[in-house]
Parts: structure tokens; C-alpha cells; sequence
């Protein structure tokens, strides 16, 4: 591998070139190969991540999909700060789906930090040090008497100052080190500032960056309508009076659905109107009343699968002195992202063009192979700025749907959904009640822990190793999985969005009822799940009590006179957040007015994307707990639009403290953590605001 | 079909369409300004605002028939090159996350400030919660509103 790689640096000269990536071998057992050989590029190349000339050019690639998350301008940050450069002197670009020079080119599970964190700085570090070494070179000295500052290398004697730019030729010619050093944190310049989001200027000017704002010559626009019920399929339909409408194209059928093809979105909507479809419907049209049916069936059933127990849950309810029990419902709920769902294709015969919102572009690329029948090396994807996403581009459905369209129309296409078809349209956030039960003994210790999930459509509907497993002696955690017809997804933070509520609201009450404080019961099961844990671990003990602690002082908990406040911390995607919500009363029904978060995500790449993402994930958290609600008559949802499915509101938020534990820890995930523990929180403060306890979603 | 004139962004521009046709459909399929956002259709989420005349209205749902003759103010007729104070204060706040919802928050946003030049804070988020924000930078929005104020005037000021 690296006789390869070596021979195509050194051929990097040529006018075509075969460029070297500094993104493989060196990267140890952590990375796969990033191996890039033989492939048509700029030969201002330095690796995968960054370029640059020697006019002093620099551009870093961004490989993942931008949704909202700040990754687009996280990456380059840390490449930038190895390769100690001054971030105003740098250009970012998006890459397109690259899989030679990339992997895990996709937005979702919060991980691509935790994940490119080595690469990121390796891929700055190795071409740092290499202009050191030219410099050295140059001026005779010992590479280790030199330093480098903002794009400069720095040599030991008076005068020994040389820019990057100039030291490009020279430094490409030089092997690839196979150890470099990482800067020590404490001189990031870049890492952990206030950074802007590098696409600002085009989202404030209005240029068209979005999937929904592509355009190539002569692309049609398309509108797909899909059965109105779940379950059902489409029996016969009638385009007659749809094709007489001026700016219809054609119209098409395929899986169900009834594609009109036009030259306009507005002329589609118009004729979409006149479209008349017949459908055959399923036995049983869903409803809310099914639902609770399934949840019940569910709770009952015999055959519930286990997924963790850890000693004799039966033997210690049998012996308990007191047993809280209590149940927590949710519906489906779909992920509304600001952009509906929209996608370009161009299939052809022998190759595929497509662009779009996708937050998996990879797997677009096969799944549409595989549709059209060609190879996936004939499918180049393009990756456009997501307007929002929330899991829901997670999955392809809509990439796929005008892959299939173009190919049958053959014409390059743009098949955008109405606010109406994303809200109806499927993958939602699955329903799922759960039941939990603790067992105290005489001196209100928690002795047993035993919960059921009940999921539509949710596969494995709890998370067997979350807290306070591992603290407790007796534990049995199983689930139900129910099917339903409605359309399941990822949804940010899946399953824990709901999940954490139900955890922590529970946890308060057992706290309540044991006549203990909720802060004080968790750092104790903290620290005996770290002296002396109850079967496997997945959480650190110790980066979960900080968090703890730092939340109690930052919101001074129960130290403020007239403030009721409650407390929630949930660990997921390898970060740790804690939430202390508070409430008061106001016309009679309590009103959440503030929430402080302390979160744990290792080392913090961008203060002010950072702090964006918690604000983001309470505001989300908070919003859906109180507001969300999607309910089913006759196998279809009730809400439609913005009208009547309540998105929070300006107005409707609580103010916001977000601090960060500065441990300098590798980073992990933030696009989701944030999320998960607010529902607790906010059920808590409101219970200790009014005595009321909060079972179901939304609470408003 | 019908022969339509109206002024956007300063710019003369003359329409052979369908009367019925919204204006943010116009502007993004007939006249290539794509900045202003399609979100609900149904005027409900802001997504779609421009100004008609100086006043923000909700492009979705307006005519085209509707607005002859008037002029149109879209993001991109703002500031090109992102000076407006309220583009500014966007940008110094680092507002933005996705960005989908941001043109028709900043049209009503320096709508709220031309009618208001120093809003209090509750007329702030009075005059913003017309906009939804699914990434929910509500926190900041407000915050940078309160910038742009103080940037305008410190500007009318030093004039």
C-alpha cells in the first residue's frame, strides 16, 4: 500500500495525476483504507481533506452531509488547527458522495466527530509537518528547532520566516511521515472558539443551496401521490382530466403511487387535485383505538422478548415493601424538517445523476443501483445542503422514487413533496408505551427494576443497558414489537427521544415515593454501579456524576427561593447531558420557563455550533414533548399541516443556559444527546410546580 | 393565461401566466430567485415571506394577480452582499443551522425593525412568532434582532 501510494506522490507532478492521500496507512487499526490512487484530481491535493497551492490557496473538503448539525464547518476546524493555519485564510467545500477518498460520508447517530477525530487531525498534522521538514530542508536546520504559526514555518535563526504556499512544490516531494504529533490543547487557536457557520453569507443572501433549489437543463418537476391510508393499495386510477390541465406532461404509475410529471410545481398542484385513484383497503383501517389495542395486547402478552436480566426481578418484588409503578405513552410523530422531501435524478443508460437531501448518500447510490440495474460506480451523487432532516432523510424512499420516475419518464426529473405528503407520508417516530415498576425495600432502597416496551413498529423498544441498570440488583428489561402498517423511522435520538422521558419521569417518581432527592438517588447508584456494578456497563459512572454535580450548582438546585424545578440526565451517543428544568405557575397551568444543560461531548470543536445544537435539541425536546401529536382515523393522520400538527413557536420557549464540561476528552456525539433527557425535565419541574405527574405525550 | 408586470427587487419583470399562480412559486420557477422558501403552502410557517411594497406578506398564498404592478423585496434584494443590519447580526450571532427557514425569518425580522426601530423584547418575539424554526434557533433570532436594532442605529448615528 504504501509503495503505491509513494510512487503516485511522486508522480504528482505530472499533468494528470495519480494523487497520493495522506488518509490510509497511517491511520492505523482505526481507519479502513482511504486509499486514493489513480483517480483524476487536483493536483494541489494534499490528501482527502485538504489542498493547497502555491498561490496559498487552502481548501479543506467536507465529506458529510451539512443537515443543520455545523459539520461543514466542524471538520475543517480541526484539520485547520493541526495544519495551524488562520481559519479566515481557509475555503471549505462539500464533497460529493466520494467513496474512494471518504468513508462514513453520511449524517446520522451523532458520530461523525467521534469517528473522523483522529483523521481529521492526522490529515492536518502529517501536512504540517511536512512543510516543517521542506523548511528545514531549505534553510539547513533541525526540523525540531522549527515551529510553525497561522500558514508560516518558523525557523530557529533570525529571519527564518517561509509561508506554506511557498513550500508546496517542496513538501510534496517528501515522504509521508508515519508518526506526526498533535498540537497540545492548550494552543488551539480554532478548536473550541466561536465559529461561524461557513455557509452563513449564502443562506443570508438567499442563494440557492438546497436540494429543493436544484436545477439542470431540461429537468420536469414531478409530485408523487401516495395511498392516503396506510395499508391500502392502489386498485385503479384516472388521470384523464389531469392531463388536459396546462403544464402536465405525463403521468405514470409505479408501487402504488401515481406520479404527475409537469413543467411547474404549481401547475402539478393544481392538476393533482382532478387525479382519481381507487384504492383497496387493509382489514383493519388503524386508528388510535387499534393502537391502544396493539399497546394492550402488547402489555399482556406472553412472549415479550428479554433483553437484559441481571438477578431475580420476581423474588424481589415478592419482598418488597413498597412497589411504584407507572406508564408512559407516545404517539407517532412525523420529523417535519423545514425542506419537504425532494430529489433529483437523471437516469440513463449507462449512468445516473443524482442530487438531493439525503443523509445517507451512500446508501442512496446502492439502492439505486440496484432499482435502475447499474453498477454503483456508474451513480454519482451529488450532495446538496439539507434543509433540516431529523433522521427523516434517513431514509431514501424519496431518492429512490425519482430514480424510478426518471428512468421510466426518461427525463431528468426533480420530484418534490407538498407539506401535506411529508406529514402523511410516512417513517415516523413509532408509537410505544411503556411500563415500569420498582420494587423499595423498608428503608426505600430500590431493590428491582422491570420495564416493558410496547412498540409499533419500533423493533427492540427499550435500551437494556441504560442507566440505573448496572446500579441495581435485580433487574428485567424487555420489549414488544407490535406491526402496524404506518411507516417507521429513525427519528433523532431514535427511541430515546421518547424512551429518556419515560426514564427520568419515572426515576423522579420512585425518588418521590422512596422520600428521597432525585439528584442525590442517582449519585448514589452512580457510585455503586462504580465500586461494584450489577452486570455490564455501558456508561462511565464518573463522566455521568459531573454532569450531575455541575448541573445542581450552575441551576442551584432547590436553592432557589419559589422556583420549582426538576431534574433529568440521560447518556447517549457516547456524550452525557444533564437538564434541570424549572416551572411556575401561570394562569392556573404550569409554564416552563428555563432549562440549564451541562453536557459532556469530550473536547467542544465549535463553541457557538456547539451551544446551537443544545439550544436546538431543548427547543426540539420541548417542543414535541408538549405540542407534538400525530393521531390516525381510518388508517391515515388526523394532521395535515401546519395548521393543525403544532410546531413550538417563538413565543413557547423556555430561556436556556448550556455549559460544557472542558475535560478534553476525544469528542463524541451532539447532534442528538441534547434531546432526549428535556421531556423528563420539563414533566418533572411541572410535577414539582403543580403535584401532577405527566404519563403521556404531548403534555399540552 | 395572463399578461403580468411587477417590480422585484427593483428589477422590471413582465409574466405570461396563470393568474393564480402564488408569487412563491413565480419567484422560484419564472424568475430564478430561489432564496425564498417553500415550507407549508398554507401559510402557516413563514418559510415563503417577502415583502409586498415594504410589508411582509406570505408569498405562498399570494396571487400573483394579486400583487400587479406592486413591488416585491426578496432575501436576495436585501443585501447581496450581506451588509443589511439585519444580515449583519445574523451572521455575528451565528444564528443559522440549517438555514431553510432563515430568509423568511430575516424578511420579517427587518420588516419588524424598519416598523420598530428599537422593539422591546417581547415585541421581538411577538413579531417573530409567525416564523417557525424546526431546528429551533428561536434563542438566537431573538438575540440578533436586538443586535440588528442597535447595529442600525449605531450606523443612522455615525451618519
Amino acid at each position: 500500500m504504501m509503495k503505491t501510494s509513494r510512487r503516485a506522490f511522486i508522480q504528482n507532478t505530472a499533468f494528470i495525476t495519480s494523487v497520493f492521500s495522506l488518509g490510509f496507512d497511517w491511520f492505523g487499526a482505526k481507519a479502513s483504507p482511504m486509499e486514493l490512487a489513480n483517480t483524476l484530481v487536483d493536483a494541489d491535493r494534499f490528501n482527502s481533506f485538504l489542498s493547497i497551492n502555491s498561490a496559498g490557496k487552502i481548501i479543506l473538503y467536507s465529506p458529510n452531509p451539512e443537515i443543520g448539525q455545523g459539520i461543514k464547518t466542524a471538520f475543517p476546524i480541526v484539520v485547520a488547527e493541526e495544519l495551524d493555519v488562520n481559519w479566515k485564510d481557509v475555503e471549505v467545500v462539500q464533497s460529493n458522495l466520494d467513496t474512494v477518498n471518504f468513508e462514513r460520508q453520511l449524517t446520522g447517530g451523532s458520530g461523525a466527530l467521534k469517528h473522523s477525530w483522529d483523521r481529521l487531525r492526522k490529515a492536518g498534522a502529517t501536512a504540517r509537518q511536512m512543510f516543517v521538514q521542506a523548511a528545514a530542508q531549505q534553510w539547513n536546520v533541525d526540523a525540531t528547532l522549527c515551529s510553525t504559526k497561522s500558514g508560516f514555518v518558523i525557523g530557529p535563526n533570525k529571519g527564518q520566516k517561509v509561508a506554506y504556499a511557498s513550500l508546496v512544490e517542496a513538501a510534496k516531494k517528501l515522504p509521508i511521515p508515519k508518526e506526526v504529533a498533535y498540537k497540545n490543547r492548550k494552543d488551539y487557536q480554532i478548536i473550541g472558539s466561536f465559529v461561524k457557520g461557513v455557509d452563513n453569507k449564502n443562506v443570508l443572501t438567499g442563494k440557492p443551496i438546497f436540494g429543493i433549489d436544484y436545477k439542470k437543463d431540461g429537468m420536469v418537476f414531478a409530485q408523487i401521490v401516495r395511498p392516503a391510508s396506510f395499508g391500502s393499495t392502489l386498485k385503479h386510477f384516472n388521470a384523464d382530466s389531469v392531463l388536459k390541465m396546462p403544464g402536465i406532461i405525463e403521468v405514470v404509475s409505479f408501487k402504488n403511487k401515481v406520479a404527475i410529471v409537469g413543467k411547474s410545481t404549481w401547475e402539478i398542484m393544481q392538476a393533482r387535485k382532478r387525479l382519481i385513484c381507487e384504492y383497496d383497503f387493509p382489514v383493519t383501517k388503524e386508528s388510535n383505538q387499534t393502537h391502544q389495542q396493539w399497546f394492550d395486547e402488547g402489555m399482556k402478552s406472553d412472549k415479550a422478548t428479554v433483553q437484559r436480566k441481571d438477578g431475580d426481578v420476581n423474588a424481589a418484588f415478592a419482598k418488597a415493601s413498597k412497589i411504584v409503578e407507572a406508564t408512559y405513552e407516545c404517539p407517532f410523530l412525523p420529523h417535519s424538517p423545514m425542506e419537504p422531501m425532494n430529489f433529483f435524478a437523471d437516469v440513463r443508460e449507462r449512468e445516473a445523476f443524482l442530487a438531493g437531501p439525503t443523509q445517507v448518500p451512500q446508501s442512496a447510490q446502492k439502492a439505486v443501483a440496484a432499482l435502475v440495474g447499474l453498477p454503483e460506480s456508474a451513480i454519482q451523487v451529488e450532495l446538496t445542503k439539507m434543509g433540516g432532516g431529523f433522521g427523516r432523510r434517513l431514509s431514501n424512499d424519496f431518492a429512490l422514487e425519482a430514480a424510478e420516475l426518471s428512468k421510466m419518464i426518461k427525463k431528468p426529473v426533480k420530484v418534490i413533496w407538498t407539506r401535506e405528503d411529508d406529514l402523511t407520508g410516512g417513517t415516523y417516530r413509532p408509537a410505544a408505551k411503556y411500563h415500569f415498576k420498582a420494587a423499595l425495600d423498608e428503608k426505600g432502597n430500590v431493590t428491582a427494576y422491570y420495564l416493558r416496551g410496547v412498540g409499533l413498529n419500533a423493533g427492540n423498544s427499550v435500551r437494556q443497558d441504560n442507566f440505573p441498570v448496572g446500579a441495581i440488583e435485580n433487574v428485567l428489561i424487555e420489549s414488544v414489537n407490535q406491526i402496524s402498517a404506518i411507516t417507521t423511522g429513525p427519528w433523532r435520538a431514535p427511541i430515546t427521544n421518547f424512551l429518556a422521558y419515560a426514564e427520568q419521569a419515572f426515576l423522579d417518581e420512585v425518588a418521590e415515593k422512596s422520600g428521597k432527592d432525585p439528584i442525590q438517588m442517582r449519585l448514589d447508584w452512580l457510585d455503586r454501579a462504580k465500586t461494584n456494578p450489577v452486570g455490564k456497563l455501558t456508561y462511565e459512572p464518573d463522566r455521568f456524576i459531573a454532569v450531575i454535580k455541575e448541573a445542581a450548582e450552575k441551576a442551584q438546585w432547590k436553592k432557589k427561593a419559589g422556583v420549582k424545578q426538576g431534574f433529568s440526565v440521560y447518556f447517549s451517543h457516547f456524550s452525557y447531558v444533564a437538564q434541570i428544568a424549572e416551572a411556575k405557575i401561570k394562569d392556573g397551568n404550569p409554564q416552563v420557563t428555563h432549562i440549564t444543560a451541562v453536557t459532556d461531548c469530550g473536547e467542544v470543536i465549535n463553541k457557538s455550533g456547539a451551544t446551537n445544537q443544545i439550544y436546538g435539541a431543548i427547543v426540539d425536546g420541548y417542543g414535541h414533548a408538549m405540542f407534538g401529536n400525530l393521531e390516525f382515523v381510518e388508517g391515515a393522520p388526523l394532521q395535515k399541516n401546519f395548521n393543525d400538527y403544532r410546531l413550538i413557536r417563538n413565543n413557547e420557549i423556555p430561556s436556556i443556559d448550556a455549559y460544557f464540561i472542558d475535560n478534553g476528552i476525544s469528542p463524541t456525539g451532539l447532534g442528538e444527546p441534547a434531546l432526549p433527557p428535556t421531556g423528563g425535565a420539563v414533566a418533572n419541574a411541572m410535577f414539582a410546580a403543580t403535584g401532577k405527574r405527566w404519563y403521556k405525550q404531548p403534555f399540552a | 393565461m395572463e399578461k403580468i408586470e411587477l417590480t422585484v427587487n427593483q428589477k422590471k419583470v413582465s409574466l405570461d401566466i396563470d393568474p393564480n399562480t402564488p408569487l412563491l412559486w413565480v419567484l422560484r420557477e419564472h424568475l430564478d430567485l430561489q432564496g425564498t422558501k417553500f415550507g407549508c403552502g398554507i401559510a402557516q410557517c413563514g418559510a415563503c415571506t417577502v415583502w409586498l411594497n415594504g410589508e411582509p406578506i406570505r408569498s405562498c398564498v399570494m396571487p400573483v394577480s394579486s400583487v400587479k404592478g406592486s413591488k416585491i423585496t426578496t432575501i436576495e434584494g436585501l443585501d447581496e452582499q450581506a451588509k443589511h443590519p439585519v444580515q449583519v447580526a445574523w451572521d455575528e450571532l451565528d444564528v443559522p443551522q440549517c438555514g431553510y427557514c432563515q430568509a423568511g425569518q430575516i424578511m420579517t425580522a427587518a420588516a419588524l425593525l424598519k416598523n420598530n426601530p428599537k422593539p422591546s423584547d417581547q415585541q421581538i418575539v411577538d413579531g417573530m412568532s409567525g416564523n417557525i424554526c424546526r431546528c429551533g434557533t428561536y434563542h438566537r433570532i431573538n438575540k440578533a434582532v436586538k443586535r440588528a436594532s442597535e447595529i442600525a442605529q449605531n450606523t443612522s448615528k455615525k451618519k
